[in-house]
């Protein structure tokens, strides 16, 4: 091993290389979100993740020269990971990858195989880069990897405060550079005194800066909504703003008027006023509308599902959850609430109807019976006791994305049954808890959230649950009404007369005749209605059973509402493919599995070929530890860090009351305390490699698992007592959460690896490459097990897996030899 | 099972090695592969006419798709998919429907030849070519300019004498034509536009398709009864019950 004098040990060039990767890895995902959809964001990035796995497999084949030529080595590869970040993505998105065609274009699927290939190299370097370090410095490599996490934590910190302060593609510019400076930093390190070098680097770092204008261009799906109404007249972008939570564009139009009224009556005369599109990430829109000179151009709002429970009384005071642009403030501005509290999470968009444009709506957000909070709706109401009249659930997702079952991994814990009864709680005695969604065929979303209401009035302890229900429907959009009490007979009266005047349907209504469902907007059976007639009946379970899709309401533990797919329908819609099936698909469901197929395939042949290397070269050194062991070890370990820490992060959405918060905090506590456990696991190592002293395997797992059975049998309550503390407390109290746990979990890699370092040098890059395999492996099987499952599961499997890898510790076999 | 997904997606991959030496297919190649389409569209149908109310669609609409030059109205490089029963990219974020669909709402129109139809959203043409033939005058209207003019070249090209098309704004549809006995709303919809409606006649039907660019979630059938009461019925394309058990 080289020992040169002017050598010190890279770490803050790993550091710095590592917190840019992790960066470019979350930037990754913002950028395709805006380009193509977030699910293929994920199944795309997660692939290139595999970069990592790549890069275990070429080291195990390239070992020996790559080490006697290590500085070398190792600042070109980082130095190209600094350029092929910025590069890559430039790349990747000239490819004309349309997701919708990939069942009828083989051409699509050799685009997606491109993308992955070209999106994995930055990975690949970095990893090289890391990598080999590990393997140079494998006496000290524990501080190495401690300096791997720890500038990942920083990483994951600093990406998001970066995306508050710049667009995404200048983000990815800064990243590029900060790539080559970590290459420089490098230089420096591995004391390579090299003008020529530095100069060039420093070129190479400021390339990212000079680069065209028009190359930096986002190339956004022609098929994404924000690309469709831009192609109409008059439509462009007035203002663009951008923060972790996604890029908005606001789209005005000038000669075609945009219209948002989905969900409108087929008897409705009037129409929307002038509007204002909203896009989050290029989809949408939702509106923000011009208060009209006439308030009978609002009219159009009471035309619409969701205007019913004004029509059941005068609300005092009403609760907003994702207002968004206003336009449920507005309506029920416009139909008589005294008092609207609007909850709002994106501070931004708060700021567009504030302030941007808040003379063009109206100053809504100003009115003095309006009240703004910008804040996660789940949160608010966890720490505030205020009632209501009337809780509105606006739809906030869009049509198009929602239809095709494109939301089906995404986590949401606005309708999840702890959810509502959250909001049944805020509800004044008489109140309504109204729940908007699409109206999807078959049904879905409006079973799906009848079951959930069902479920959360009959654990809230109520026997008389069908008396408090109510669903309505048109052909676009349904309306689910929860009273805090009884229905009356006046107001079932008033639901019939509202909706026999806009021609919607009842779905539900207490004491309804089969007769009155299916009228209007007529379905080939009254699938809705006997289906609520099912969940409100004895037999609702047989019924959950033989329906196709999934209607089991989400929990907090599960909070996937969107997830309607099942396996048991799947052959059916494969056969209706010639007829028009395939939108029976959710799309979303089978990207996972899909992802999680390629990416297992992937790393089967990334791990499997080096080992078939080593067989032909026979090394004699790979064989002193078993592979085995080395394999289940190292494997075990890549699932089990990350179950966790997804799991950390979902139980922390709801504690710390925002996304952004719960990953940012758990990301960067995570890494941070298993770098300072790598960092400490050093002293076991031993500088002469005492291989009769146990490494100190045994204690860090136990902790490990003993924590974790601690904290589900405990967190959910903890964090509910903790509720009410501030911002800084709760996040305080997560960090203190997450400390020892991470602590200990940074410990079993770098002790695994040293003592490969120790007896098998040579398997160290395989041992590297199956972590990284399985750390892309262990993101995707988290979110399914999560799916069917919950998180609980996730993290008992976590557990087990930390046991798996203490009784697989690959310790070293006798040497006949005895060297 | 799957034999039939494996197969659309074999043929697929053949279409996609195949697409050069396709450039130059003659017209009666073209026209031997408009019927294997038709034949498809019809076996199709016939699985799924529980939900269609009919047992096969109306012998005219079907005549119209064996006629109309499908690969006229997509761009070249997707000729070689023309007569593919699925949507194909028209250019600038624009799509042709897959045929069968375009067939299931042309025959849900119920046109009679003295009718006159309304169609918002021109794309290609293909569309509105279908119900040329079917009908007295088709007026169609598009809102992206390129595709607006390239449809009406394409219309004097082919000699589709009974179609009158505009650029522009279709939410008030066409009032001094209308009337309407039929509507059908290929662009995509946020709601039904209160205008169309009322351009609709008593007895007149209207047909919109609900979903993404290429692929058809439902189809949307607005009616306007004698006594002007609107319904709509929600189709779905496909022989599916969501229960299991149903029939």
């Amino acid at each position: 091993m080289s020992t040169d004098r002017q050598q010190r040990l890279p770490i803050y060039s790993v550091a710095l290389l590592s917190a840019t990767a992790l960066a470019y890895e979350v930037l990754l995902i913002r950028l395709f979100s805006i380009i193509q959809w977030h699910h293929y964001a994920y199944m795309i990035i997660s692939l290139a993740l595999l970069g990592y796995g790549a890069s275990g497999t070429f080291l195990a084949l390239a070992f020996k020269p790559l080490l006697r030529h290590f500085r070398g080595a190792f600042i070109t590869n980082v130095a190209l990971f600094g350029l092929a970040t910025l590069g890559c993505f430039l790349a990747a998105q000239r490819i004309p990858f349309n997701p919708e065609e990939l069942l009828y274009d083989a051409g699509q699927w050799l685009n997606l195989i491109g993308m992955y290939l070209v999106l994995s190299l930055p990975f690949f370097f970095a990893a090289n880069a890391i990598g080999l370090a590990l393997a140079q410095y494998r006496d000290r490599l524990a501080r190495v990897y401690a300096a791997d996490l720890m500038g990942a934590g920083l990483g994951s910190l600093g990406v998001v405060l970066l995306l508050f302060v710049l667009f995404p593609m200048p983000a990815l510019q800064l990243l590029s550079a900060m790539g080559v400076v970590a290459a420089l930093v490098a230089l420096w390190e591995t004391g390579l005194r090299s003008r020529a070098a530095y100069l060039l680097l420093a070129c190479l770092a400021i390339t990212p800066a000079i680069i065209p204008a028009t190359w930096t261009d986002l190339a956004i799906s022609p098929y994404k909504d924000l690309s469709q109404t831009l192609r109409v007249t008059g439509t462009r972008v007035v203002r663009q703003q951008s923060s972790p939570l996604g890029l908005i564009s606001v789209v005005e139009s000038s000669v075609i008027p945009l219209r948002h009224a989905p969900g409108l009556s087929l008897n409705a005369t009037s129409e929307p006023p002038e509007q204002l599109g909203l896009f989050i990430d290029g989809n949408g829109p939702s509106a923000i509308t011009r208060i009209p000179d006439d308030p009978a151009g609002l009219d159009y709002l009471d035309q619409l599902t969701s205007a019913l429970p004004y029509h059941l009384g005068t609300p005092a005071s009403v609760l907003v959850p994702g207002a968004g642009g206003g336009t449920s403030v507005l309506q029920a501005l416009h139909l008589g609430a005294q008092h609207i509290d609007a909850v709002e999470l994106n501070a931004q968009i708060v700021d567009l109807v504030h302030d941007t444009y808040g003379a063009f709506a109206g100053d809504i957000y100003r009115d003095a019976r309006v009240q703004v909070i910008t804040a996660e709706a789940r949160g608010f109401l966890a720490r505030d006791d205020r009632r209501y009249d009337l809780i509105q659930i606006p739809i906030l997702d869009s049509f198009g994305a929602s239809s095709t079952g494109l939301y089906a991994l995404s986590e949401d814990y606005l309708y999840t049954v702890e959810a509502l009864r959250e909001y049944l709680r805020h509800l004044t005695p008489g109140g309504f808890l109204a729940i908007n969604r699409w109206v999807k065929m078959p049904p879905r979303d409006t079973l799906k959230a009848l079951a959930t209401a069902i479920d959360a009035l009959e654990r809230s302890g109520l026997e008389d649950v069908a008396q408090r229900l109510v669903v309505i429907r048109g052909w676009q959009t349904s309306t689910l009404l929860v009273k805090n009490g009884t229905f009356s007979p006046e107001e079932l009266a008033a639901v019939r007369r509202f909706c026999e005047a806009r021609s919607f349907d009842l779905v539900y209504l207490p004491g309804m005749a089969a007769g009155e469902a299916n009228r209007f907007n007529l379905l080939p059976a009254p699938y809705l209605f006997a289906g609520a007639t099912q969940l409100l009946g004895p037999a609702r379970d047989d019924f959950l059973d033989r329906y196709k899709f999934n209607l089991r309401p989400a929990s907090d533990d599960r909070p996937y509402f969107f997830h309607f797919f099942r396996w048991s329908t799947l052959p059916e819609i494969i056969r209706l493919y010639g007829q028009g099936g395939v939108p029976l698909m959710d799309i979303g469901y089978l990207v996972l599995v899909a992802t999680l197929v390629q990416a297992s395939a992937a790393s089967l042949i990334l791990i499997l070929l080096p080992l078939w290397v080593y067989h032909l070269q026979r090394r004699p050194d790979t064989r002193r530890v078993g592979r085995g062991r080395v394999l289940v070890y190292f494997a075990a370990l890549g699932l089990a860090f990350l179950f966790i820490e997804i799991a950390f992060i979902q139980k922390l959405i709801l504690f710390l009351h925002h996304p952004l918060y719960a990953v940012a905090v758990a990301l960067t506590a995570f890494l941070l305390f298993a770098g300072l456990g790598s960092a400490w696991s050093q002293r076991f190592q031993g500088a002469g490699g005492n291989r009769r002293r146990p490494p100190g395997i045994a204690w860090p797992v136990a902790a490990v698992v003993a924590l974790c059975a601690l904290y589900l049998a405990t967190l959910d309550n903890v964090f509910a007592e903790l509720m009410q503390l501030p911002d800084v407390g709760r996040v305080l109290i997560s960090i203190l959460l997450i400390a020892p746990l991470a602590f200990c979990m940074g410990m079993p890699f770098p002790l695994g690896l040293a003592q490969l370092g120790q007896h098998a040098p040579e398997l160290m890059p395989w041992a590297w490459g199956i972590n990284g395999c399985a750390s892309v492996i262990s993101t995707v099987l988290a979110t399914l097990l999560a799916m069917h499952y919950g998180f609980t599961a996730v993290v008992a499997c976590a557990g087990l897996l930390y046991v798996l890898a203490a009784v697989s510790f690959p310790r070293a076999r006798p040497e006949p030899n005895g060297t | 099972m799957c034999r039939h997904f494996l197969f659309c997606w074999c043929a697929g991959i053949l279409s996609l090695i195949a697409q050069t030496a396709s450039a130059s297919m003659s017209e009666s190649d073209y026209a031997a592969a408009r019927a294997r389409l038709v034949a498809v569209i019809e076996s199709d149908v016939r699985e799924t006419s529980v939900y269609l109310d009919t047992e096969e669609l109306d012998p005219r609409v079907m005549e119209t798709i064996a006629t109309v030059p499908r690969h006229q109205f997509v761009p070249d490089d997707q000729r070689a998919h023309a007569y593919e029963n699925r949507p194909l990219s028209i250019g600038h974020g624009q799509t042709i429907s897959q045929p069968y669909i375009v067939a299931i709402m042309t025959d849900l129109l119920k046109l009679k030849p003295d009718d006159r139809v309304l169609e918002i959203g021109t794309g290609s043409g293909y569309q509105a070519a279908i119900l040329a033939p079917l009908t007295e005058t088709v007026f169609t209207i598009e809102i992206i300019e390129p595709l607006a003019r390239q449809a009406q070249a394409r219309f004097r090209r082919l000699g589709y004498a009974n179609i009158r098309s505009r650029i522009g704004d279709g939410y008030y549809g066409w009032e001094e034509h209308g009337p309407f006995d039929a509507i059908i709303v290929t662009a995509a919809a946020d709601h039904v536009p209160p205008p169309l409606i009322k351009q609709l006649k008593p007895g007149g039907r209207m047909v919109i398709p609900v979903g993404g660019r290429f692929l058809t979630q439902q189809l949307v059938l607005v009616s306007k009864d004698d006594d002007q009461h609107v319904t709509t019925r929600q189709i779905l394309p496909v022989r599916f019950v969501p229960l299991t058990g149903e029939h």
